[in-house]
């Protein structure tokens, strides 16, 4: 693996849901070792953007490589992190058991999981500090376990890069606190990690780079860069030059 | 009735239907409620019903051209099941809206179908409602033959099977072929289905696909668990209902429904705290033990050792446990979650402990409190 070339690109990507155009020649590239905030309005994108990068959506124009290579389903090294809601919480499955279904894909039809296996699942308990944990059934575990344990169960298959979506959303101070310092330790330990989110003052804090989406990555930056000029964010949220949103990014 | 009389008619020469249909009966509760955790789980129970009522067609058409009823059942019930997939692909339209159209226009075609026959409200009630008796000794194979069939597939899909129940987005991002398992998955509903209908009827097969499989999950927190489970309250609720419907002459599907729903009742009893279990463990806790359980429920499946052990997903659970207790074993024995401690070492033989928690002062616990009064 060339280490030159981006670990993921979004190139001039364009992508219609049902007719609506939701990207529009939308840019980025991730490095290993990179943490990138991905920020925007409600229905900027966000997520069409991960399910592209994802190779779930097809874009209309322009391609999506990880690693160098066309995405595709089950074949790049990328590792996904839904919204919590999209997980089935009160399955009876136990928190280990449920880090190993990210490698489902990976063992194929009629494969059953070896000793590598649980060691990789191990792995990844213990990046998310769920070891302790890994017998609970899933329905038991508070917000930020829950979170950790759909990190761990992208990391269950070593992916290079890691695209969360809405992590921290309706999470406590503290616990975003502790996800966002393991995201920056998953990106300085090699990952390109992607993470979308509606709160701009821990991305601004935490994130080496931020991208402001709306239909297109309108500014790409390094969050002091990004946060001196308000005009990129009037454009992306749409909002005027008396916003409280530019009071903030004044403050932080 | 007395059992020993129930035995003695079972191997009565004369009443050679009923062996016959004890046996059907029981191989469609093991096979519906393996299939029906599946369906209780994801919230299935309106599909099951749709296929249900889908599978008559299926029969009508066999009936009225003197086909075999099982294989007609299975032609339609799967014809269905296919085309709802596909509708359901529609984002526009929710798919028990496409399961509700579909459903409704089966069972009518069927009730058209069979309206065509001679002794017509005769037999249309004995596909509502079931019978025991002109079960073809042929059924018995077809049924044992489908129903291993549906047991193989689901057990060889496992994993898949658990993955998109889980989380359809991320096993699609992963590669898994959600839309296909899914097709699988009805199929087997519709398999399950149609074996059981003849001797519980049409109306209240849902009832074997559903109900053993919910008192299943309310007792565990373990799928293993659960899918060992709901078979067995399955096959014993057909025997018992049989047995009943048989002394008292009542019909033979509505007594195991009525069985099988008294079953869930206990269930939902004595599963919460409130119910007599519960009640024992805080005796036995303030009898000197420490163990702090919050939910009855899990620590109900890790009480049971010998059946943990024998279950696959169960043992792949210690499995991961020994793995990550090598690691981080230690640390989380020291932490004073004393109910996942105490569960942990209950559900491990301390042959499968990696030197993890034998040496913390809890481990005794599990030893001299892991029966049950």
């Amino acid at each position: 693996m060339n280490l030159a070339t981006p670990a993921l690109t979004v190139e001039n990507v364009s992508l219609e849901l049902g007719g609506r155009p939701v990207l529009t020649g939308a840019d980025l590239s991730l490095h290993r070792g990179e943490l990138v905030g991905l920020i925007g309005p409600n229905g900027a994108g966000k997520t069409t953007l991960l399910r592209a990068a994802l190779g779930l959506l097809t874009p209309s124009a322009g391609r999506v490589l990880v690693d160098g290579r066309p995405a595709k389903p089950g074949r790049a090294p990328i590792g996904y992190v839904p919204q919590r809601h999209e997980f089935a919480w009160e399955f009876p499955i136990s928190v280990a058991n449920a880090v190993m279904t990210g490698l489902t894909g990976r063992l194929g039809l009629f494969r059953r999981p070896g000793a590598a296996h649980w060691e990789a699942v191990a792995d990844a308990l213990e990046r998310v500090r769920l070891s302790d944990l890994a017998d609970r059934p899933v329905g038991q575990l508070s917000g930020g376990q829950r979170q950790r344990v759909l990190v761990g169960r992208a990391l269950a298959a070593r992916p290079a890069v890691l695209l969360l979506d809405e992590p921290l959303a309706g999470l406590d101070m503290p616990t975003q606190e502790l996800l966002s310092a393991l995201f920056a330790d998953l990106a300085r330990e090699g990952r390109a990690v992607l993470v979308t989110t509606h709160d701009l003052l821990s991305a601004l804090d935490g994130c080496d780079r931020i991208a402001l989406l709306n239909r297109s990555v309108i500014a790409c930056g390094a969050p002091a860069e990004l946060a001196a000029d308000p005009e990129p964010w009037m454009a992306t949220f749409q909002v005027g030059a008396d916003s409280a949103l530019l009071r903030l990014l004044k403050a932080a | 009735m007395n059992p020993i009389d129930f035995l003695t008619d079972l191997f009565n020469p004369d009443l050679a239907f009923l062996p016959k249909a004890l046996a059907v009966a029981v191989m469609s509760a093991i096979v519906c409620g393996i299939v029906g955790t599946f369906v209780v789980l994801r919230g299935m129970a309106f599909i099951g019903d749709a296929v249900a009522h889908a599978v008559f067609p299926g029969l009508a058409v066999a009936f009225v051209v003197g086909g075999n009823l099982v294989i007609g059942g299975i032609l339609a019930g799967v014809l269905t099941a296919v085309l709802v997939a596909v509708f359901a692909q529609n984002r526009r339209l929710k798919e028990d809206s496409v399961i509700g159209v579909f459903f409704v226009a089966a069972f009518a075609l069927g009730i058209v179908v069979i309206s065509r026959a001679p002794g017509y409200a005769g037999s249309l009630q004995q596909f509502l409602f079931g019978t025991i008796t002109g079960i073809p000794d042929s059924d018995l194979y077809i049924v044992g033959g489908t129903g291993a069939l549906a047991l193989g597939v689901i057990f060889a899909l496992h994993k898949e099977f658990v993955t998109i129940s889980l989380d359809r987005e991320s096993a699609r991002a992963m590669g898994v072929k959600v839309f296909w398992l899914d097709l699988v998955l009805y199929v087997l509903v519709t398999l399950a289905v149609v074996i059981s209908v003849q001797t519980i009827g049409n109306i209240l097969v849902l009832a074997l696909l559903v109900t053993p499989a919910a008192t299943a999950r309310l007792i565990t927190d373990r799928l293993g668990i659960m899918m060992l489970l709901s078979p067995i309250i399955g096959g014993v609720s057909a025997l018992v209902g049989l047995y009943i419907s048989w002394s008292w002459d009542f019909p033979t599907g509505g007594t195991i429904v009525l069985v099988l729903t008294a079953g869930f009742l206990l269930a939902w009893a004595f599963a919460p705290r409130s119910g007599l279990i519960g009640r024992a463990r805080r005796l036995r806790r303030r009898a000197g033990v420490r163990a702090g359980g919050r939910a009855w429920g899990p620590a109900w499946g890790r009480r049971n050792p010998p059946v943990a052990d024998r279950n696959p997903p169960a043992a792949d659970e210690s499995a991961a446990q020994s793995a990550a207790q090598t690691r981080a074993g230690r640390a989380a024995a020291r932490e004073p979650a004393a109910q996942t401690r105490a569960g942990r070492a209950a559900a491990r033989e301390p042959a499968a402990d990696p030197a993890g928690e034998l040496d913390t002062e809890t481990t005794p616990e599990p030893l001299t409190t892991g029966v049950l009064p």
